[in-house]
């Protein structure tokens, strides 16, 4: 076992585990973050998706070891990063959109939806119907038929863009 | 038609806290979802998120051979075994069988016994960490003897359920027919694939009894299990929902046997076990939705009026009943779709086979036989030159029309209507136009050799296909007054509105839409309404959550409640229920209401001739899809779909348009690319890098009409949505297709094989058909689990 250091939602962490552990139950088992969910364990569903240095990963797919001195994001750390507008509920305008817009049903794919989305909005995606799609191609959900979820991704889009008020 | 519009017969419409949207679709304000926030912060606990110290990890020994005599669990004696439960059938302290509604389930299969399927549980394994485990798993060996397996449901002589269904004489109808159609119409297993997999965790009681919390739909079913398996009564049994990532059905009858093998091995271990499925195990072992075979024969008048219909539908049941004949009913009394017809006879009926069983699934038997009726009708229509609008005008069900079953539609009968808002909205008939001059011009043209539609200039044609479809709200025939479920409302000493109900949360919405009824029926803000947690120690038995009754029958149960709750407040303090409940409370003490289901009055159904009232009400669903196939390849591309679907009054638009659009796009995934292979009764692609389901990119675009014509039996005048749009996507595919392409693609999924099979004409190309097992030399194998 080696102690792996990186950056869990803004907070220096050290974990003590064998370096091929995958960064997915490091951040369940060993630092309680059980937001982010495993679906498939094979990088096809993206419900465990996390911001890896700010890029999308699938977690379930990097071994920790891959993680040493990195920073990483996950559903618990977006209301409460910095930079962020403050929406209802302790939510952040992403968050807040899922909410409005009905882009959350039986939440399991909830999580890796935000991140992707978040590093979408992050990188400078606006509200356009395809370039979401592409940003969420990644991230299967089975309730929504994925509609509501384009269109909270639009929603704070258009907010952060300053357009709505 | 202005019947259907009119909101004269129901109560006054749902007034909720008012909440606008700033940016997206227009729409009625609603409240929003009540645990969202847990949802969208990652706070929300889900079975395998929940912390339980002590508790080792569960796994499952399963068969390898599809039909075999169980003849031994070897367990390697160079492996330390110490730390390591075992559990086969004869530590089981109850009966060995899995309640259901026929007793043939094992929990485990005994030594000696028959192993009916492929991953068939024959022994569990619990040890304190992952690791361990794993190991134990490989120093297990199962040796069995094979048996010769059953793969083709027509050639099973074991029937689960049979039914049949008549009406008229449709043997002079036949003879006196204009044109008679045949047909033949094939699906196969669909995997629900809820994003999560099935999860339990058991945790022991000092009193011999077993706690298990997990990912489930019906508390109640999973606690019958429980009393039966383990021996325990209603106490010593206590089930608890975690928080549900998704469920479809495939959450309905599977978990009783995830929670009983874990409170087995908790029982054994003495300690909390955790019983968390990986995907591959998720799809090798459980339910799907039934194969199924329809043959259509049906008479029509030259001008496209239905005169008789004889439909037989033969299901695959799998290796155990299930709930399948409650799926093959359903199927049966939706067969001849929303269509008068004087003359019919339905013959239904399902077998067993030695694959692993099928169960519930969003539409429960009713989107396998609507995907034949629709498509046998539009090429009926096709055949008679008639547009697939007007020939559903000629034939469609209107107030007053007569049911196979002999029941009179009385009221709440919106098929025409959401016929014609999806027909328009999409601009149907503009657009088939269009195809129909596209198609004439490149008749003949192809320029790609075995691509005959295939120009130099045209690597895609565009088509547009219209479906219509009904589903029955609530159980099917006498389920509902038999099952008597009870809903309770309770005000408490301290001044809390609590519900309880066994009704679970998956996502569709119920610990939003109960409390929301709730709130209205007390006209207090729905903040002041709690939900106790679906847990049996403390909540009745409202019965499962399925057949898009929660809101229309526990919904309305709980309007009930609140209604004499108010009025016992009200009489008591001879004030608003709002201003003076908190008083009463301080005052009276508790007050709980118990509701108990009461028969619909003038609703009756024969279980034994199947004449009758078969549901108290329908759903109607019209579908318009624009697809794109490609002529090379023969790839689909659902580009848009317009859903109008009628649930009688619409309590929660939000949800309501969440539960059209993603029933849809399972529907568009059921068409296009979601099939089950199978080798010798084992599910070939039993991973999620096999079985395919649609990514956003596949995703059409998704236009939501609701149509309210609300159904006088129920308070609130809700009907079911939740299944309603799975039944109409798939023809509503298979019709665009055939309007791009012309051809009919009749086995589901209309993948690429199929499509360039059937504009080639080479039937070679086609994979098996649907449901159908590829068999190997020297079938039924012995050899070690996994």
């Amino acid at each position: 076992m080696t102690a792996y250091r990186f950056t869990a939602n803004g907070t220096p962490v050290e974990v003590d585990v064998p370096g091929m552990r995958r960064l997915l139950d490091v951040l369940r088992e060993e630092l309680a973050l059980t937001g982010t969910k495993e679906g498939c364990g094979e990088g096809e569903c993206g419900a465990c998706t996390v911001l890896l240095d700010g890029a999308p990963v699938d977690s379930c797919l990097v071994p920790v070891c891959q993680v040493a001195g990195a920073t990483v994001l996950t559903v618990e750390g977006l209301a409460t990063a910095p930079t962020r507008h403050g929406g209802p509920e302790g939510l952040d305008e992403l968050q807040s959109a899922f909410l409005l817009t009905g882009g959350a049903q039986c939440g399991i794919c909830t999580p890796g939806m935000l991140m992707a989305g978040r590093a979408y909005l992050d990188g400078g995606g606006g509200p356009d119907d395809l370039a979401i799609r592409e940003a969420i191609a990644g991230n299967l959900c089975r309730c929504t038929g994925y509609t509501k979820i384009v269109e909270a991704i639009a929603m704070a889009a258009t907010r952060r863009g300053g357009s709505i008020q | 038609m202005a019947e259907l519009t009119t909101r004269t017969a129901a109560p006054a419409p749902v007034v909720v806290e008012p909440r606008t949207i700033s940016l997206g679709r227009a729409r009625a304000a609603a409240p929003l979802r009540r645990e969202g926030p847990a949802k969208l912060t990652g706070a929300a606990k889900y079975a395998d998120d929940l912390v339980v110290p002590g508790a080792w990890y569960g796994a499952t020994i399963r068969s390898t051979d599809a039909h075999a005599r169980f003849v031994k669990l070897d367990l390697d004696p160079a492996f330390d075994w110490s730390s390591v439960v075992v559990v086969s059938a004869a530590d089981i302290p109850g009966e060995n069988i899995v309640s259901s509604i026929k007793a043939d389930q094992p929990i485990l299969v005994p030594l000696g016994g028959e192993i009916m399927h492929h991953a068939e549980p024959l022994a569990l394994l619990a040890a304190p960490d992952r690791a361990t485990l794993r190991a134990a798993r490989r120093a297990v060996k199962v040796l069995a003897a094979p048996l010769e397996p059953v793969f083709d449901p027509r050639d099973s002589d074991h029937v689960f359920a049979a039914y049949e269904i008549a009406a008229g004489d449709p043997e002079a109808a036949f003879a006196a027919a204009d044109l008679v159609f045949e047909g033949e119409y094939r699906v196969g297993h669909q995997e629900q694939l809820y994003i999560e997999n099935n999860a339990m965790i058991a945790v022991p009681g000092e009193d011999g009894g077993v706690t298990v919390t997990g990912s489930l739909q019906c508390p109640y079913y999973v606690h019958s299990a429980l009393k039966l398996g383990l021996g325990l009564d209603d106490r010593g049994a206590r089930v608890v929902q975690a928080e549900t990532g998704g469920g479809f059905g495939g959450k309905e009858e599977y978990p009783s046997l995830v929670a009983l093998h874990a409170a087995l091995l908790a029982g054994k271990a003495g300690r909390p076990v955790r019983m968390i499925y990986d995907r591959h195990e998720d799809i090798a072992a459980t339910t799907k939705r039934h194969p199924a075979i329809v043959r259509h024969r049906t008479g029509v008048t030259h001008d496209g009026r239905l005169i008789a219909q004889e439909i037989d539908v033969v299901m695959d049941g799998g290796a155990y009943c299930t709930l399948t004949p409650v799926v093959l009913s359903r199927g049966a009394l939706h067969a001849g779709g929303p269509y008068r017809c004087p003359n019919v006879r339905i013959r239904a009926k399902a077998t067993r086979t030695n694959t692993p069983p099928n169960g519930a699934f969003r539409g429960f038997g009713a989107p396998q036989v609507e995907f034949a009726a629709e498509t046998q009708l539009n090429r009926i229509a096709e055949a008679l030159g008639l547009s697939p609008l007007d020939i559903r005008r000629r034939n469609v069900y209107r107030v007053g029309d007569t049911t196979p079953t002999g029941q009179i539609l009385r009221e709440s009968v919106a098929a025409e209507e959401v016929l014609e808002r999806a027909a328009e909205a999409a601009e149907f008939e503009r657009l088939r136009a269009r195809h129909d001059s596209a198609r004439e011009r490149r008749a003949g043209s192809g320029t790609v050799p075995g691509s005959p539609l295939r120009t130099g200039h045209e690597r895609i044609a565009s088509g547009v296909g219209l479906a219509l479809g009904w589903h029955g709200a609530g159980f099917t025939g006498s389920g509902e007054v038999k099952l008597g479920s009870v809903a309770s409302l309770e005000l408490t000493a301290e001044g809390a509105i609590r519900i309880l109900t066994a009704s679970t949360e998956m996502g569709q919405g119920t610990r939003t839409v109960l409390p929301q009824l709730v709130a209205e029926a007390l006209a207090v803000p729905i903040e002041s309404i709690e939900l106790a947690a679906q847990d049996t120690a403390y909540v009745p038995d409202s019965g499962p959550t399925v057949a898009s009754r929660t809101t229309m029958v526990v919904g309305g149960l709980l309007i009930k409640a609140a209604r004499r709750l108010r009025e016992a407040v009200e009489e008591a303090t001879g004030g608003p229920f709002a201003a003076t409940y908190g008083v009463f409370a301080r005052t009276h003490g508790a007050l709980r209401i118990d509701q108990r289901f009461e028969p619909y009055p003038d609703i009756s159904f024969d279980d034994e001739t199947y004449r009758g009232d078969a549901y108290p009400a329908f759903s109607w669903a019209a579908c318009v899809a624009r697809v794109d196939v490609e002529l090379d390849t023969g790839e689909v591309h659902v580009l848009d779909v317009v859903a109008a679907d009628d649930s009688g009054r619409v309590i929660h638009p939000v949800l309501a348009e969440g539960q059209v659009e993603g029933g849809t796009l399972q529907a568009v995934g059921y068409a296009t690319i979601e099939e089950i292979k199978l080798h010798d009764g084992r599910y070939l692609n039993d991973r999620l890098a096999t079985y395919i389901i649609p990514t956003a990119l596949d995703a059409p675009r998704i236009t939501t009409i609701l149509v309210e014509a609300p159904f006088s039996g129920a308070p609130h005048g809700a009907k079911g949505v939740g299944e309603l749009p799975m039944d109409v996507g798939a023809p509503a595919v298979v019709a665009a297709i055939a309007d791009a392409t012309g051809a009919w693609i009749t086995d589901l999924p209309a993948s690429p094989e199929r499509i360039l099979a059937a504009i080639t004409g080479a039937p070679g190309v086609a994979p098996l058909p649907p449901g159908a097992s590829e068999r190997a030399a020297g079938a039924g194998r012995t050899e070690p689990a996994r």
